[in-house]
């Protein structure tokens, strides 16, 4: 909502000072300064001027050559990159030495060869609205005669305040100016008065011209009407089109300009039919039937379902959509002379609903779906409207149609200063209370301690107890609360999930791996191109549809990552994330969420990522954590196990199958592993327990087996301590063979076992048993398995 | 009496002549061994007279005594020069060793986040999170949105295929984890709900469609306005330094009331809207079983995504997502 100084001056005189600190008070009360702008200023040397010739520049094609009378009757050669104007048109001229409103300076000037003496401006140029293409042309406004005249003489512009303000949903009253001008002025401790509009009426009476029946009251809370006469669709005088100009609307006709001048003044939308295309002068006011049509001013033909508010005729056929847009078949035209005039209280709900279905926001609906004024201020509207269009010329029938559906409560709310009190940390008694918000109109009356409290009729949105101790805050100051730090009883603290997942991160940064965080939205195909099923939940209003999927995996996004930064000849790319990725429902109405960790390491083979993962095994003491040979979709066939740790299985590792690398445009390998790391940190982990250290000697025996390729390492491992048992100190598998002298189809693991008692010297007779007892565990356990001699 | 200086003195230049510790104690067995000269003097010691043993015995040893003073001194000053020798061979120039950093980069979000939590975390809070595909009920109704409300459509939710047409959809903001934990835990709370946010902005260089954001929730016994305010004044103080301020100014949301965006000072004295805050409104409070009369609380929330665009000003939000290695190694 944009509010010029001199408008809210009309209502509040007193409202006075420094543009700033009038925009700080603004933002104190809750209408934030977005912008604010000094008008009519800067113009001293703008004059009007006329086009006399205009002709192409002989070395240029985006600019023209223009001669322009500036009053002296010379012609003035200006060089100007707008073509909208024609010989004789009459234009705002910035003469040589002007300093425009942005600081630009007008000088004399060659531009490609040719001289210009001065500028042709625009309106956004001087302030006028914001059309920057154009040049300004007065030739229907202003008068030849005043060529030479400053142009803030010609258009009747005065030095000003223009300030754009954030108006919020539940402030209704302040979408207009007096709306601004009366909470500024409270602000400011200064008086506020809504001016009366006197109107003269005609001999012909309302009530033989029109007729309204409100059919559903739920709809419309209320509908006034007048009628006037000898109405004159023309231009409207120039103080109005510079109003609604500053304000951001385009002047169009007198009817149309009257009613947006009036709405943007006292906040009352409004709706204008020729009242030669309403039989009867009947309106009535009803739900629209499911599947009932409406051209609207648009020219688009509106299908309209059960929900929709709509005026019909007299024979029921639908002319106007309740607070959203009018019908074209009543459309104020150029021969149009009695116009019935509407202005209404339609139900918020209501209107935000069409609004919404059919995407047609405006000026007028924005009011209604906040709460416009329904009381006194909707007579003083018409009123207003009235004397405008009064003073073109036009008359008005006498009285008024003023028919009532449901409108709010008017009975007084009873709050308890002591709870508002509680709420803002205030002490501030009743009568402190009632002084702060009666300004803006709440009138409040003592009960008790508490307070009796009619809400005005423009604030819809004030309806409770808290919606009142909103004003009471607003009123007395947020910067005047006493600043208070309270404190819980409970300490705080990260949860051991965070704990964890922050030494998860840790961890794998000390591995040497970057951090990555791409966007959770893959294209249709990627989870193909990954070799995943293709049941990902799909996005109804994407933005792109390159983004209309979420992803089941890590591994897409990942993979798009390697392929940018080796695409940008990025080396030692190791990566990893940990993201949501979301499963299709199962059973509920929501996707079923989990938290992936992921490691991706370009150019890298399995082993990498599977010592990542023992790194992280470390990191977290995992129980029993054991790799078991897999093809998980999306990852190679033989380069690939689960990881199982405590019996489940929570992820994969190995590395990415080089097709969907490569359908990814990612160059060699890349090592893998991707866990659900949300269930693994809800298993068991990190149960370490005190073992004391051996004070004896140990004994290292290095045992090599040949074994057959499809027995795992693992499981010779797992042979070996079994048969260690607590004697077994450490194993370590330091050497995998295959070539000469090991047979086809196996390899030679050798391991180096460590044995100690905690409680003696071994002999050598006992390592000599216990070596044995190995050898033959390993012969018992893996078929195929031999000792190397 | 014998002097037995000619003795030390061939020692000593005997010694002066050893170049290295093993002709050193060559040396040392001619001299000092068993059948040395001065061993054999001292053996002869007995069969002299006792006034004149005394004597004798006393130049003998002040001779060993000297002559081990010899072959100590040697050998002091031969083995610091192999130790010389050995370090001058075990040389390294370190600026041959590059770096290849060893160590990985948390993301610039992260970071901010931890910070965040933190900061919160010392202030009482703990840390809640929730799922980042929501329902209505928690995106919106329960935060006193109904269906109808201009408010609905200021968040440009992004909707997904579940359910009924606008029924499930990415969060907007993670007020959904506010009213998750509301409905499961009794009063007091004292939470921060940070995590990623959806709405529909094209990705452009200050908009993502997906964010992060913070929000925090007290809900305890007479919590007050006055509260947020200082809450937020001792967490800004924290995070951003003891010389920011704050202010807050009326605002609305329908999830609060009163509502107000809060503020914080810049070096040149101007305000940056950090972001939004207020009272609990009753309405959300009754939506989630906390009856309004016995417990109050406050809600606030701001972006972490411009927390690190601002601490680092960098010129295009997407490089957060880019996942450009060259970028991710500058933090």
């Amino acid at each position: 909502m944009k509010v010029l100084l001199s408008w809210l001056r009309e209502f509040a005189p007193d409202i006075d000072g420094d543009p700033v600190d009038l925009g700080e008070r603004l933002s104190g009360l809750g209408l934030a300064v977005e912008e604010m702008t000094i008008t009519g200023g800067g113009l001293d040397g703008v004059v009007l001027a006329k086009v006399l010739d205009l002709r192409p520049h002989p070395d240029a094609d985006k600019i023209q050559l223009v001669d322009v009378d500036a009053g002296d009757g010379e012609a003035l050669q200006v060089c100007c990159g707008a073509f909208n104007m024609s010989v004789g048109d009459l234009i705002p001229f910035a003469t040589i030495g002007t300093v425009m409103p942005n600081g630009m300076e007008i000088a004399q000037r060659k531009m490609r060869g040719e001289m210009s003496n001065g500028m042709c401006c625009s309106g956004a140029e001087i302030g006028l609205g914001d059309d920057h293409d154009g040049i300004l042309l007065l030739t229907q406004t202003a008068n030849e005669s005043k060529l030479g005249t400053p142009i803030t003489e010609v258009l009747g512009i005065e030095a000003d305040v223009l300030w754009d303000l954030e108006v919020n949903a539940n402030r209704p009253d302040a979408m207009s100016v007096a709306g601004v001008a009366r909470d500024l002025a409270a602000g400011l401790g200064v008086p506020f008065t809504m001016p009366t509009f006197a109107t003269e009426r005609s001999a012909s009476a309302i009530a033989d011209l029109a007729k309204v029946e409100i059919i559903d009251p739920t709809l419309c809370g209320r509908f006034m009407a007048r009628v006037l006469s000898g109405v004159k669709v023309g231009t409207s005088p120039q103080w109005i089109q510079n109003r609604l100009t500053a304000l951001g609307m385009r002047p169009i006709n007198s009817v149309v300009d009257v009613s947006n001048y009036v709405m943007l003044e006292l906040g009352q939308p409004n709706h204008t039919y020729d009242l030669a295309k309403v039989p009867n002068g009947h309106l009535r006011v009803r739900r629209a039937a499911d599947g009932e049509t409406l051209i609207t001013l648009d020219d688009v033909e509106r299908t309209l379902v059960s929900s929709d508010g709509v005026i019909a005729n007299g024979a029921d056929e639908v002319i106007g959509l309740a607070g959203v847009m009018g019908g074209a078949s009543t459309e104020i035209s150029g021969s149009t002379t009695d116009v019935l005039l509407e202005l209404a209280w339609w139900d918020p709900p209501s209107v935000s609903r069409t609004v919404k279905r059919l995407n047609l926001p405006s000026e007028a609906s924005v009011r209604y779906r906040r709460g416009a004024d329904y009381g006194p201020n909707m007579d003083r509207a018409l009123d207003r409207f009235v004397s405008l269009l009064a003073e073109m010329g036009a008359t008005c029938a006498s009285g008024q149609i003023d028919e009532r559906g449901d409108l709010p409560s008017r009975e007084p709310l009873r709050v308890r200063p002591a709870k508002i009190n509680s709420l803002l940390g205030t002490d501030l008694d009743g009568d402190a209370m009632a002084a702060l918000i009666e300004p803006i109109g709440f009138e409040t009356a003592r009960a008790g301690d508490d307070l009796d409290v009619v809400i005005p009729t423009w604030r819809w949105d004030t309806q409770t107890e808290t919606d009142v101790a909103e004003e009471v805050a607003r009123m007395f100051g947020y910067e005047n609360l006493v600043r208070t730090v309270p404190k819980g009883d409970e300490p705080g603290g990260l949860s051991p999930y965070q704990q964890d997942r922050r030494l998860v991160r840790e961890t794998l940064i000390g591995a040497g791996l970057d951090e990555t965080f791409p966007m959770p939205f893959l294209a249709p195909g990627d989870l193909a191109s990954a070799g995943l099923p293709e049941d990902g939940v799909t996005l109804a209003n994407p933005l792109v549809h390159e983004e209309s999927v979420l992803r089941t995996s890590l591994m897409p996004g990942q993979l798009k990552a390697i392929a940018y930064n080796q695409s940008h000849r990025v080396e030692r790319i190791n990566l990893f994330e940990i993201g949501t990725v979301f499963l299709p429902p199962k059973g509920t109405l929501l996707p079923d969420e989990h938290e992936h960790l992921c490691v991706a390491l370009a150019s890298q083979a399995a082993p990498r990522a599977v010592e990542i993962l023992h790194v992280l095994d470390e990191a977290l003491a995992l129980p029993n954590m054991q790799l078991r040979a897999a093809s998980p979709a999306g990852m190679h066939p033989t380069r690939s196990a689960e990881v199982v740790v405590a019996g489940k299985v929570r992820g994969h590792v190995g590395e990415v199958d080089p097709g969907v690398a490569a359908a990814f445009g990612v160059d060699g390998r890349v090592a893998w592993f991707e866990l659900d790391l949300g269930a693994l940190l809800d298993g068991p982990h990190g149960n370490r327990k005190y073992r004391r250290v051996s004070k004896y000697p140990s004994s290292d025996i290095d045992l090599a087996f040949e074994v057959p390729n499809s027995i795992p390492a693992a499981a010779v491992a797992g042979s070996l301590r079994k048969a260690g048992g607590k004697l077994l100190a450490s194993l370590e598998l330091f050497d995998t063979y295959r070539g000469q002298g090991v047979a086809e189809g196996t390899r030679s693991l050798a391991f180096r076992l460590r044995f100690q008692a905690d409680d003696r010297t071994l002999t050598d007779t006992e390592v000599a048993s216990v070596r044995q007892s190995c050898i033959d565990m390993v012969h018992k356990q893996q078929k195929g398995a031999t000792l190397r001699s | 009496m014998t002097d037995y200086k000619e003795l030390v003195d061939a020692a000593s230049a005997a010694v002066g002549n050893a170049t290295d510790l093993a002709a050193l104690g060559a040396l040392q067995a001619q001299f000092l061994g068993k059948k040395a000269a001065i061993n054999a003097a001292k053996k002869q010691l007995g069969a002299l007279d006792p006034d004149q043993r005394a004597t004798a015995g006393k130049a003998i040893n002040e001779a060993r005594q000297q002559i081990e003073a010899v072959f100590s001194d040697r050998r002091d000053s031969l083995e610091q020069a192999a130790r010389l020798v050995q370090l001058e061979a075990e040389r390294l120039d370190l600026t041959e060793v590059w770096p290849r950093p060893a160590r990985g980069h948390a993301h610039l979000v992260t970071q901010a986040r931890d910070r965040l939590e933190d900061v919160f975390v010392a202030m009482g809070f703990t840390v809640a999170e929730g799922p980042e595909v929501e329902s209505a009920w928690y995106n919106f109704e329960a935060l006193n949105i109904p269906d109808w409300h201009p408010a609905r459509g200021s968040f440009d939710t992004i909707f997904v295929n579940l359910g009924e047409p606008e029924e499930v959809m990415l969060r907007s903001h993670t007020s959904p984890v506010q009213v998750r934990t509301m409905e499961s835990q009794e009063p007091p709370i004292y939470i921060v709900a940070p995590g990623r946010t959806f709405r529909t902005d094209a990705a452009d260089a200050t908009h993502l469609p997906a964010f992060n954001q913070i929000e925090g929730l007290v809900i305890d016994k007479g919590i007050t306005m006055g509260d947020l305010a200082g809450t937020i004044d001792e967490f800004v103080r924290t995070f951003f330094g003891e010389e920011v301020k704050t202010r807050l100014r009326p605002s609305y949301f329908p999830f609060t009331e009163p509502s107000a965006e809060f503020d914080i000072s810049r070096d040149d004295g101007s305000w940056l809207e950090l972001g939004g805050c207020g009272m609990v409104h009753p309405n959300v409070l009754r939506n989630c079983g906390i009856d309004p009369e016995i417990w109050q609380g406050f809600a606030f929330g701001f972006g972490i995504d411009r927390l690190a665009v601002m601490r680092y000003q960098l010129d295009d939000i997407r490089e957060l997502v880019n996942n450009d290695v060259r970028f991710l190694r500058q933090f």
